[in-house]
């Protein structure tokens, strides 16, 4: 039987023990993990902590855990959160300050945050990741707070081998085989009498960590059928985002009626941009103790959905709902390319899960498409 | 520009100054001059630019620093007492202090106006991010051609700076001239919008670059008419204004259409604001 050079497989028994040559090391393993209803990120410590045999069913404004009829760990798709979780968190301390006399003094930072491992991160949550390393450490001014977050994560991407109704990958160029910067790469094959991962480093850590589980080669056999895995969940993938063009098509459509359309259905509740794992936006808040000798400023989660997030004195900028839910997917879409230069959505469809009243961003994009305003219509806005 | 030291170290986190003195320009305008707590000295900025100013356990602003680039030991800020924020800042003390991140954003480009005219047009506060450009004119007049200085208050009693207005005047290559909303009885002065005062402006579009600032609705109102007056798009600049609450691109509340405010901006050509300026809501 013929083998590949650098794929091993690992037995699904033999699962813990990656985990625990992570925690050997010092990391703190974040996975996936079954709370209130749905699959989450958490500490993971055993194999008992993955949503063995769960499934997430996921239909526009719709989501729900089913069981499988296996014990797959990595059997759903994604999940309300994304791993901007730990890596921008929703609430961050930016200072402490102390009142000394008529001055201050700012007091050291945070301690650093715990070497972490993240565990069964999708093709398009890597492709996520890779959009906010852009953002915030790879512009201008680098966001020390991602950036100690970010540094020395130990990614095990999962290649998804089934895809939700929701899925865009494949029209992002995103999914779902995982490319780019992972440490391991775990491909799940489950089936009557089997289960077992195809594994793979792409780094010297990771192939660190595979030396030590001692895995076997993978037959050229077993390749294949992973490989075909793969190729069933793009094949499975219904939905389509047409990309061509996409920024001038919203550039040009800024007075598209479209917009007064999805305006009336839109709630500007903003759950889409805190599902999304690439939206990066934040408010600061200023707290003091009674005394007014204490100071803390938090950096916490804002949307473009919020009236007061384009607040100047005077009034909001943005103040009707259709400019806002505009900023949103123009944001998205659009002016991300010009301002990092690539789309800021990848695909992942967690907006289209999670808005309360099915607003799916591909068939918004499609239906501008579908009848562009004329270059006359558009952009005559009131003063 | 000048700024990529700052990255190096977290742009987040505001450096101590202290005020060292505080002076009432009208009923709700101060500028407030402040220098470092720890001593250390050297505040390069560029005209234009500006700071995030934090107020203990209050808030954080961006404020344009309005003072003279050739005095580096000392930030200069015209702040307007609008809400909770500016209140607690033009409310502050002599030796009190105000935490200072920044410089940060592009400056006026005073580098491509040597041997040439510069026509500063403010409306109101606008007149305090353009004050650093008339600074450096003023101190290095055999490089630059005539400076004309075109103002618009609401009333007499709005106007900022007005000693200095009046000695602007006095100098040589100079023209300052003064509008205002609402004149009263005693006024003598122009009456009307800043752009009533281009016919009386003595300079050559051709040859000159104009800088803008105030509020949106008048910067394109400036811009049209110094169109029509022969200046080209790309020599009219426009110092942009949107809610901020980071000044380095983090927090994406300055986005305006492409453009980050904080960090593109908020300095701009016209010819790249003018198809957004039409854009409602944008
Ligand atoms: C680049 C730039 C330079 C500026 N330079 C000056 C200056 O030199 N002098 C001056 O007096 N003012 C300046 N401003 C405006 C000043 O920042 C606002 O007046 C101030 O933020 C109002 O805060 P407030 O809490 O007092 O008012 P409120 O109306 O109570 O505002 C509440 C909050 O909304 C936000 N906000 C309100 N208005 C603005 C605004 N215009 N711009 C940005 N955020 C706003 C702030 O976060 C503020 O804390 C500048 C603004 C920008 C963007
Ligand atoms: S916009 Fe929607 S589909 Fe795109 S990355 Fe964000 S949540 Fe995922
Ligand atoms: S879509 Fe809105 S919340 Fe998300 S990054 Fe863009 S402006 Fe920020
Ligand atoms: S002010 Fe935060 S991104 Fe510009």
């Amino acid at each position: 039987m013929t083998e590949r050079v650098n794929q091993y497989v690992l037995e699904s028994r033999d699962f813990q023990q990656l985990l625990d040559a992570l925690i050997k090391r010092g990391y703190q393993v974040l996975g996936p993990a079954v709370r209130d209803g749905a699959i989450v990120y958490d500490v993971v410590e055993s194999l008992s902590d993955l949503p063995i045999g769960w499934t997430d069913e996921q239909e526009t404004g719709r989501y729900r855990l089913r069981r499988r009829n296996d014990e797959a760990l990595f059997g759903y798709v994604v999940g309300p959160q994304s791993w901007k979780k730990y890596l921008h968190p929703a609430e961050v301390r930016l200072l402490t300050a102390e009142r000394s006399g008529r001055t201050f003094r700012i007091l050291n930072n945070e301690p650093a945050p715990p070497r972490r491992a993240f565990l069964g991160v999708r093709a398009c949550e890597l492709a996520a990741i890779a959009v906010q390393d852009r953002v915030l450490e790879g512009d201008r001014y680098r966001d020390p707070i991602y950036a100690a977050r970010r540094e020395g994560i130990f990614i095990v991407a999962v290649n998804c081998t089934q895809a939700a109704p929701t899925c865009f990958c494949t029209s992002m160029g995103t999914g779902p085989r995982v490319r780019g910067a992972y440490d391991l790469a775990l491909t799940e094959l489950v089936g009557p009498g089997k289960h077992e991962f195809v594994i793979e480093a792409g780094s010297d850590a990771g192939a660190e960590v595979l030396a030590e589980l001692a895995p076997s080669a993978a037959s050229e056999a077993l390749c294949r059928e992973a490989e075909a895995a793969v190729e069933r969940a793009a094949s499975q993938i219904q939905r389509r985002l047409d990309t061509t063009g996409i920024r001038d098509l919203l550039y040009t459509n800024f007075d598209h009626l479209r917009w007064d359309n999805v305006a009336q259905r839109c709630l500007a509740c903003a759950n889409c941009t805190m599902v999304c794992p690439t939206c990066f936006c934040t408010t600061v808040e200023d707290v003091s103790d009674v005394t007014g000798t204490h100071a803390e400023r938090w950096r916490k989660w804002d949307s473009c959905f919020s009236q007061n997030f384009s607040y100047i004195h005077g009034g909001s900028v943005r103040s009707s709902a259709k400019s806002r839910y505009r900023q949103w997917m123009t944001h998205k879409l659009a002016s991300w390319i010009d301002q990092f230069g690539n789309s800021g959505c990848v695909g992942c469809g967690r907006c289209i899960t999670w808005c309360p009243v099915g607003i799916d961003i591909t068939e918004e994009v499609r239906a501008i498409r579908e009848s562009p305003a004329s270059s006359k219509e558009s952009s005559h806005g009131k003063p | 520009m000048t700024m990529a030291t700052a990255a190096t170290t977290d742009p987040m986190l505001p450096q101590p100054y202290s005020v060292r003195q505080v002076v009432k320009e009208t009923a709700d305008t101060f500028t407030l001059t402040l220098e470092p707590s720890n001593g250390a000295g050297g505040n390069r900025f560029q005209p234009g630019q500006f700071s995030m100013l934090w107020v203990f356990g209050v808030g954080e602003l961006p404020i344009s620093i309005s003072g003279d680039p050739a005095e580096r030991d000392r930030l200069v800020y015209t702040v307007r007492s609008v809400g909770q924020a500016t209140h607690a800042l033009v409310s502050r003390e002599v030796g009190e202090a105000v935490g200072v991140r920044g410089p940060f954003g592009t400056g006026w480009p005073v580098e491509k106006t040597e041997g040439r005219d510069v026509l500063v047009v403010a409306g109101g506060i606008g007149l305090a991010p353009l004050r650093p450009v008339i600074y450096e004119v003023l101190h290095n007049r055999e490089k630059y051609g005539r400076l004309v200085v075109l103002y618009g208050a609401r009333s007499p009693r709005d106007l900022l700076y007005r000693k200095e207005l009046a000695a602007w005047a006095r100098q040589r290559e100079t023209q300052v001239l003064v509008t205002v909303d609402y004149g009263g009885l005693s006024w003598r002065g122009h009456v009307g919008v800043v752009t009533t005062l281009f016919k009386y402006a003595r300079l050559q579009p051709a040859r000159s670059l104009a800088f803008a600032c105030g509020p949106e609705i008048m910067m394109r109102f400036v811009a049209r008419d110094l169109e029509t007056h022969g200046f080209a798009q790309e020599n009219i600049y426009l110092s942009m204004e949107r809610n901020m609450k980071c000044g380095v691109g983090f927090c994406g509340h300055c986005q305006y259409g492409p453009h980050f405010i904080c960090k593109d901006g908020p300095i701009f050509a016209y010819d790249r604001m003018r198809p957004l300026l039409e854009k409602y809501e944008l």
